[in-house]
């Protein structure tokens, strides 16, 4: 009996420490560079058959008035400390304006009242945080392909990047600044707005007043709020630290339609 | 057949498992365990779950909290309403002082908290399963291994045998001679649910999970009712195959531990037959049940 005891504590012992060198491998596995680099390259993979299997023009699905959320979450940064920013909020974004520039034939300069002229869209859609829940929320803005034409761009262009106003994480160097990007496929997308409205009034604070990005297709950290400028690239090797975007120098995917 | 005619059962090697169905089944025990465990990591960064298209935070249908009890934090697991404390496991877990997670680091790849990584993992070994099953299915057919071996006979989905079966099971009692040959109706069913109906639906409510693929496919967001829908689906269907694991694993260990693992790794099956009944040695058998 005792021997039985003895033995089957013995075995969950050994069962109990397999397992734990194998989920420390697992640690390992997670941190070596190299065997990262194997588990990245399925984003690619994932990337390239997406974009296969969805049309380009495919709309995100939209819903009716009714689904709209009463509890949309604000995530990330809801309500930025920029001293600028504070000083646009505090006027009520009177003086603010939105930034166009890099490979552009003409850069921009434009206030909400500029781009509320603009050809615009109103949508109700699923925000889906890449954390897995789903909120629904009503979104009216300027579309960015008609706005990037009006630019021109370069033919050199192959990115948009959105700078923020947002400081997410205190870092020495500046790269705890909001920023994301888009390819020109995604940008010229018919529901990819600048967001000046959430549910039929002014954009709040905490979803990114007063412009957010709206890329329907993709994952909620691309959806940029506090936008404040527009750059049009041809890589953003140079930007911050080089991934397109502030979740994607912190390990998150830069296509993030899954 | 050279051997005497004793009548004593002897042991006869038949060839049960194709080198695809071997291989494959290995490969998917791969990648189904990182897929749980990351999929587990990837819960647990909003640890609580919906019906419908959008998730109304006040009312999960399952949720895995943190809180505190009289100074001490604890973990409180509420499914359909009912609240129970499960401090250690679910919604509180670690060492020392503990911190609030949905399920405890064992559960999880990476062990620590950090959701890039376990859907990076979660990723590439979704298309190991992905590219390991259209393998598995596409040879399947093409040796009609699935409507041969899988694939349930006329007699043996009558209610009497059906019941039978689940007798005998009941007790562990498990066919022997030319009876252990073919897969019984018990086998059948749990492995061609898992095949036909688990896995897919797996990658199915899996892909209404993504943005990108709803806007090519909206149709999978009317099947599954919603994206948060599809993800409760998505993780009850997960546990629905760990259950068939542990009760396959049950099965293998009860029906002979070395032979089924032999079987799985080397394809040779021993059954017992009488050999006043001779059977086909093991290279005539081949193809029976592989």
């Amino acid at each position: 009996m005792s021997h039985e005891t003895n033995r089957r504590g013995w075995l969950t012992a050994a069962g109990a420490s397999v397992a734990g060198l194998w989920l420390a491998a697992c640690d390992k596995i997670t941190e070596n560079p190299r065997s990262a680099a194997v588990l990245k390259s399925a984003e690619g993979l994932t990337r390239r058959a997406q974009r296969l299997v969805v049309d380009r023009k495919a709309l995100a699905p939209e819903f009716p008035a009714t689904a709209i959320s009463p509890d949309f979450k604000p995530n990330g940064s809801t309500n930025p400390d920029d001293p600028d920013y504070v000083a646009q909020r505090d006027k009520g974004f009177a003086d603010w304006r939105l930034v166009v520039d890099g490979l552009v034939e003409r850069p921009l300069s434009l206030s909400l009242a500029d781009l509320r002229k603009l050809p615009a869209r109103t949508q109700i859609t699923r925000h889906d945080c890449v954390e897995g829940w789903s909120s629904i929320g009503k979104w009216t803005g300027a579309r960015l392909g008609p706005l990037l034409d009006q630019a021109g761009l370069k033919p050199t262009a192959r990115y948009i990047v959105f700078h923020c106003a947002d400081m997410l994480e205190e870092t020495l160097d500046g790269t705890g600044q909001y920023y994301e990007s888009l390819d020109l496929i995604d940008a010229y997308h018919p529901q990819t707005l600048l967001a000046y409205d959430m549910n039929d009034r002014p954009l709040p604070v905490p979803h990114g007043a007063p412009l957010r990005l709206r890329a329907e297709r993709q994952l909620g950290y691309k959806q940029a709020k506090y936008v404040m400028r527009l750059e049009a690239v041809a890589d953003f090797a140079h930007i911050s630290r080089g991934n397109g975007g502030f979740w994607e120098d912190r390990g998150y995917e830069w296509y993030a339609g899954i | 057949m050279s051997r005497a005619r004793t009548g004593k059962p002897t042991k006869v090697l038949v060839y049960r498992h194709a080198g695809v169905t071997r291989t494959t089944h290995w490969i998917n025990v791969l990648a189904l365990s990182f897929l749980l465990l990351s999929g587990l990591q990837i819960f647990n960064a909003h640890p609580a779950l919906y019906w419908g298209a959008k998730s109304v935070f006040a009312h999960p249908w399952l949720a895995m909290d943190p809180a505190e009890r009289a100074g001490q934090p604890v973990g409180v697991t509420i499914i359909f309403g009912h609240q129970f404390t499960t401090t250690g496991l679910f919604g509180w877990s670690g060492k020392g002082q503990g911190e609030p997670r949905g399920f405890p680091a064992w559960a999880t790849v990476p062990t620590y908290r950090d959701l890039a990584d376990g859907r990076r993992w979660h990723f590439f070994f979704a298309w190991l399963f992905v590219i390991n099953g259209f393998v598995y299915l596409a040879m399947s057919l093409i040796t009609r291994h699935i409507q041969r071996d899988l694939w349930p006979k006329g007699w043996q989905l009558k209610p009497a045998h059906v019941w039978h079966e689940v007798v005998t099971h009941a007790q562990l009692k498990f066919p022997k001679g030319e009876e252990a040959r073919t897969y019984n109706i018990l086998q059948k069913g749990a492995y061609l649910g898992v095949i036909l109906v688990l896995l897919p639906l797996m990658l199915g409510t899996g892909l209404t999970m993504s943005p990108g693929f709803d806007s090519a496919a909206p149709w999978l967001l009317d099947l599954f009712g919603g994206r948060q829908s599809a993800r409760s689906i998505h993780f009850i269907s997960a546990w629905l195959i760990v259950s068939f694991v542990i009760v396959h694993l049950v099965m293998v260990v009860a029906s002979g531990t070395w032979n089924n693992i032999r079987s799985m790794v080397t394809g040779r099956y021993a059954i017992e037959v009488d050999t006043a009944a001779p059977a086909a040695p093991a290279n005539d058998a081949a193809g029976e049940v592989a």
